[in-house]
């Protein structure tokens, strides 16, 4: 009897699909997400027939695989690549795309289209995938020959790496990817209408520079783009030069030490007061890498009103988008803090009496929260995690309350540690976003801080961890509710608590049992701390059930429409 | 206020529906674009005429327009020294006795009869907007049967005046 061997299943000609699979392996690509299905037979097949060294990670929902993707490229830098069937599968991907699209997160998403034989006539499983993600992502392609998939995948891998990364979706029809490629396009690709601008213009970095000797009262605002163009090092060195104080967007945090005595912690909505504050009264605002969302700024009329703004961004429509810059500097962050700390004068002011006022404002207004003799609040929680894990994990959540508690409790030390939904605000992003984080880095502490609600979203990946064995830490901080929602209703719909209250829910114990995975449900303080290390370095997948008190809201906060300068909730009440 | 945007992009599949879908995401109003290829192979120019409340909303418009990828050039022509045309074509109801009137009304706009019917006459007519608009206006009374226009096309002057020169040849002040 004969046994078939790979070789002998690999027919004579290459296909479309094995020119797919040759293109990505010339990327380096080690890992993809996906889920098969009738138009990416053909590139399945050429998987499964292929010598390369790259693992296929089978997610339950195509859903997963892009969250999985982006989690992957949050901590690695590197583009997370998605392969996903036609129609239903494509679709499938889109919260995704546009998750990656709003958090300038670079990824490769391959998706099957029907043959171009049957394309526009509504053939099974067809969706005009291209229309759909035309404004969610940074570019898409449909690929017209096979002669085009190796020049088609360079320039994606160029496009969603370089610049200000972000998803790049390949649509690839069947009938190009099974049949046989005679030829293909080897030659550099050539993008005359997409050179960003990586180096900072010299001369904007010396009014930065000046800007820096004559301010008073300057502050330093760090975004992702500081993790993007790993800047990190260089943001520390110049900070701590110049004394000047720190504070970051959610999805900068990380950028700079979070126990650091110049940073004031997050800003924003649920900002720290100090921070908000210091972005109010300063007269230099130092934007590195961040976009000025509106759940940093507030409303824009109180927004640094004092400051002069420089905005450092690699994306020059972000200058000048929402609010007005004095000193724009279109660069990689990673690039203009390097020519900053090059041009750096000496002797810079020291700015002691504006570091006293911050630090006093510390001390009068930290973070606070009530800790009930009886329960477990879910800040507490998290500040015990923080505590037990010596803060050296990687964390993603969710949106809502939990993801803030994380933010304003967890204080990342290093960069690329901290991977949230913010922009698009995702329910349903952590978990799975946590299993590509560990596969990107199987020797780091992955834990992935959900709500009830947001688990319940994407909880069909178990199968992954039950499968692969990852040992990522599922921390449910379940107060049985859409705690966000529920805090709006509460504060602004006059406690009309409408659809927020989910009392209904699995016993999440038993459903990690039938995972096969470890389940512990913890509805005390004393159970909480007495077993949160041993269960967070298990080797294993855990997950935890931590039942928290229902009624806690996230303070502080800036009502929505009112300046960030306009806290409520700043003291304990 | 109205301005005149020239893209030249690379003619690929789903870049008009990109530039188009950006703006409706931005919220700006098209008020005319025409398409049509350049001098060089596989690039195309389209031109736009987009109402925008300010320069700041102008400013994102054309910074967004630049980072698609298959964007080669944005220019904003309105504060230059431009030649602007579109054309229009113009059916109104005529019979034999008021064709020799319409022909002495269009002729004055270099406009031409391309169709005659028993019933009906097609003018063809190039220009600026407002010209066509004027001849729009003066066949009105004879019945419009039908109009179709192709939207303003636009390319700067060769030779373009100084800056305090540049109001008198603007065009859409």
């Amino acid at each position: 009897m004969k046994v078939e061997t790979k070789a002998d299943a690999r027919p004579a000609v290459k296909t479309g699909a094995d020119v797919l699979i040759e293109s990505l392996v010339n990327q380096e690509v080690d890992t993809i997400f996906g889920y098969p299905g009738g138009a990416v037979l053909p590139i399945y097949d050429a998987l499964y027939r292929s010598d390369a060294e790259f693992q296929h990670i089978l997610t339950r929902h195509e859903q997963g695989a892009i969250h999985a993707a982006e989690g992957y490229a949050r901590v690695t830098r590197r583009p997370g690549v998605v392969l996903a069937t036609s129609g239903p599968g494509a679709t499938n991907l889109v919260t995704g795309i546009a998750d990656a699209m709003m958090d300038s997160l670079p990824l490769v998403v391959l998706t099957g289209q029907v043959a171009t034989t049957v394309t526009g006539t509504d053939a099974f499983q067809e969706a005009d995938i291209m229309g759909i993600t035309t404004p969610i992502t940074k570019h898409n392609y449909q690929v017209q020959s096979a002669y085009e998939i190796p020049r088609i995948i360079k320039e994606a891998f160029h496009i969603a790496s370089t610049g200000r990364p972000g998803p790049v979706v390949v649509d690839i029809p069947k009938d190009i990817s099974a049949n046989p490629c005679f030829d293909t396009d080897e030659a550099p690709f050539h993008l005359p209408g997409y050179q960003p601008t990586i180096n900072p213009n010299p001369l904007q970095i010396k009014k930065l520079c000046d800007a820096v000797q004559k301010a008073k009262k300057p502050l330093i605002l760090t975004g992702a783009g500081v993790l993007h163009g790993g800047g990190s090092d260089v943001l520390q060195d110049i900070a701590e030069a110049f004394q000047i104080p720190v504070t970051s967007t959610l999805l900068g945090l990380g950028a700079f030490p979070g126990d650091h005595e110049l940073f004031l912690g997050m800003a924003g909505m649920h900002g720290t007061y100090t921070s908000n504050m210091a972005i109010t009264e300063c007269d230099l605002l130092i934007n590195v890498g961040a976009r000025f969302d509106d759940r940093l700024t507030g409303n824009l009329e109180h927004f640094a009103k004092n400051a002069v703004v420089a905005h450092i961004d690699i994306d020059p429509a972000e200058i000048g988008k929402n609010v007005h810059t004095h000193i724009p500097i279109v660069s990689d962050a990673g690039a203009a803090l390097k020519e900053w700390k090059r041009q750096m004068k000496e002797g810079p002011d020291a700015h002691e009496s504006w570091l006293a006022e911050l630090h006093e404002s510390i001390k009068e207004n930290p973070l606070w929260f009530n800790n009930p003799p009886e329960g477990m609040v879910a800040q507490w929680a998290v500040k015990h995690i923080y505590e037990a894990t010596d803060g050296d994990a990687i964390v993603t959540t969710d949106v809502g309350q939990h993801q803030m508690w994380a933010a304003q409790y967890f204080q990342f030390k290093r960069p690329d540690r901290w991977v949230t939904s913010g922009g698009l605000g995702t329910m349903g992003f952590g978990f799975p976003a946590a299993i590509g984080c560990q596969l990107a880095k199987p020797d780091e502490k992955v834990i992935a801080l959900v709500g009830d609600g947001g688990f319940q979203m994407t909880l069909q990946e178990l199968s992954v961890l039950q499968e692969r064995n990852l040992p990522v830490k599922i921390v449910i901080l379940n107060n049985q509710a859409l705690g966000m929602v529920r805090q709006w209703q509460e504060e602004f719909y006059e406690e009309r608590y409408s659809e927020s209250l989910v009392a209904c829910q699995p016993d999440f114990v038993k459903l990690a049992e039938a995972y096969s995975i470890r389940g512990v449900k913890l509805e005390t303080r004393e159970e909480f701390e007495s077993s949160i290390k041993g269960l967070l370095e298990s080797d294993e997948p855990v997950l935890i059930d931590a039942r928290v008190i229902q009624q806690e809201n996230v303070f502080p906060m800036v009502p929505p429409g009112r300046g960030i300068n306009d806290m409520v909730g700043v003291k304990p009440r | 206020m109205k301005r005149i945007v020239t893209l030249v992009v690379q003619n690929r599949s789903g870049v008009l529906n990109r530039v188009t879908g950006l703006m409706h995401k931005r919220q700006f109003n098209i008020e005319s674009i025409s398409v049509g290829r350049t001098e060089q192979d596989g690039i195309s120019k389209m031109t736009f005429v987009v109402d925008v409340e300010d320069h700041r909303k102008l400013e994102q418009l054309t910074k967004q327009l630049h980072k698609q990828i298959d964007v080669l050039k944005v220019t904003d022509l309105s504060e230059k020294a431009i030649v602007a045309r579109e054309l229009a074509m113009i059916k109104i109801v005529s019979n034999a006795s008021v064709r020799s009137e319409v022909q002495s009304i269009i002729e004055p706009f270099r406009a031409d009869v391309i169709d005659i019917s028993r019933d009906s006459l097609s003018v063809q007519v190039t220009g600026k907007p407002e010209k066509i608009e004027a001849l729009i206006d003066l066949l009105r009374p004879y019945g419009i049967k039908d109009i179709a226009r192709t939207g303003l096309t636009a390319f700067s002057r060769g030779q373009q005046p100084q800056a305090s020169e540049l109001t008198q040849f603007s065009l859409l002040k």
